[in-house]
């Protein structure tokens, strides 16, 4: 599946999904943010039935990030059915991210 | 059989693998989180010689691409042991284990916390040890930076630009080294200095509120309501995987003279493990060269044995 991109559609995209999402939230001010795309696209090429969603938290015009009280990037949500169950706030590499991922 | 193994992907260990790789080592590069190491932190480098300025992200970047494209094998898995034996040495990771006929230790050193209750529990959710990364999260906001280097100085300043309020916390009753950015810091009309103290609480439970000062000298304790806190007070060196069989000062950077050898043959050090004075980007590189050139020269002279 491809990334999505949230700008405007988190609700259609995570809230109302029945199923499994993550979500790289991130800027492009961010080193660390820049070296975790590749981590994170590679991943979602390995684990088709995941849902792979980013957001820009500069293009957050929802607040989502308020919302879900996000402080520091990058960090990385999984929702199920729309609700949050794990969060990592940081760099992973791609074997701790699947890890992460892991029990999905 | 490697060559070399370069134990960490920051600018000391990526112009160690650049230089290698030009010598036509078979190298290996470990590195266990992302490449660039601390200066993937700055917002802005401006004191690399040949760089006017130059983002964090975008060096490290250039040096990664640099020694990959010069062939250097780069695995994501961490080194934790290090082993000698007479005619080789073995690096043991979390994944594999690799021979090598030398190695480069160049593992550098994470940030250093305050050790105060609460610190695990709120990083990201108030608490950074990183201004460029969260800076943004603290718009016109309250927030406290804590610590009296350079980094702490020019991260102080960055914060300014973009929070309503900064608190700048250190336990001297004077900044160490004098700085443009200090200058720049010290007439910015939302920068409050607070010397001579230092935060002994955190308040919070499932965010920063607020933190606890104590006074050194009166040990009167003052509470500041902020959203953020930025941690900047240093580094611990990484050096773990090596400690059995290298030798290191109390504080655990790996004791070395300026030609970057260890107590073991064949085993050479760079960059911020290493016991030394100055720690900046240009030292690290100037590390990576002459470990790396003198681990060529020690191979050189053990082929010559053979």
């Amino acid at each position: 599946m491809e990334i999505i991109n949230i700008k405007n559609n988190f609700k259609e995209e995570v809230e109302d999904y029945n199923g499994i999402t993550i979500v790289d939230f991130w800027a492009t001010w961010c080193g660390p943010c820049k070296m975790f795309a590749p981590v994170f696209e590679n991943v979602s090429k390995k684990l088709e039935s995941i849902k792979f969603c980013k957001l820009n938290v500069d293009e957050d015009s929802e607040n989502i990030c308020k919302d879900l009280g996000i402080m520091s990037i990058p960090t990385t949500i999984i929702f199920k059915n729309g609700k949050e169950i794990k969060r990592n706030i940081g760099f992973i590499s791609e074997d701790d991210l699947i890890k992460f991922l892991g029990d999905m | 059989m490697y060559d070399i193994i370069i134990i960490g992907a920051g600018p000391a260990g990526l112009t160690s693998a650049i230089y290698a790789c030009q010598a036509r080592k078979n190298i290996l590069l470990l590195e266990k989180e992302s490449y660039g190491g601390q200066i993937l932190k700055a917002d802005k480098v401006k004191n690399y010689p040949g760089f006017n300025e130059i983002s964090g992200f975008e060096f490290a970047t250039k040096l990664y691409n640099q020694a990959s494209d010069l062939g250097a094998d780069i695995k994501f898995e961490e080194a934790v042991e290090i082993k000698n034996y007479d005619d080789y040495k073995e690096v043991i990771t979390n994944k594999n284990s690799y021979k090598t006929k030398s190695i480069v230790i160049a593992s550098g050193a994470k940030n250093r916390k305050l050790g105060l209750n609460n610190e695990d529990k709120l990083i990201g959710k108030g608490i950074s040890y990183c201004s460029t990364c969260d800076g943004m999260f603290f718009k016109d906001k309250e927030v406290a930076i804590t610590g009296g280097g350079n980094n702490a100085i020019d991260d102080a300043l960055y914060l300014s630009n973009i929070c309503k309020k900064v608190y700048v916390i250190y336990r001297r009753k004077e900044f160490r080294f004098d700085s443009i950015n200090l200058s720049k810091l010290k007439v910015k009309e939302n920068v409050t200095f607070i010397l001579n103290s230092n935060i002994i609480n955190l308040i919070g439970n499932e965010k920063l509120e607020g933190i606890i000062i104590k006074e050194n000298d009166t040990n009167k304790e003052i509470t500041l309501n902020i959203d953020g806190l930025f941690i900047t007070i240093g580094h611990i060196p990484v050096s773990n995987m090596c400690k059995n069989i290298i030798n290191t000062n109390e504080e655990g950077y790996i004791i070395s003279n300026e030609d970057c050898t260890t107590n073991i043959e064949g085993i050479f050090v760079a960059g911020d493990i290493r016991v030394k004075e100055i720690r900046q980007l240009t030292t690290a590189c100037s590390d990576g060269t002459i470990a790396v050139l003198n681990a060529c020269k020690y191979l050189n002279k053990q082929i010559k044995k053979e």
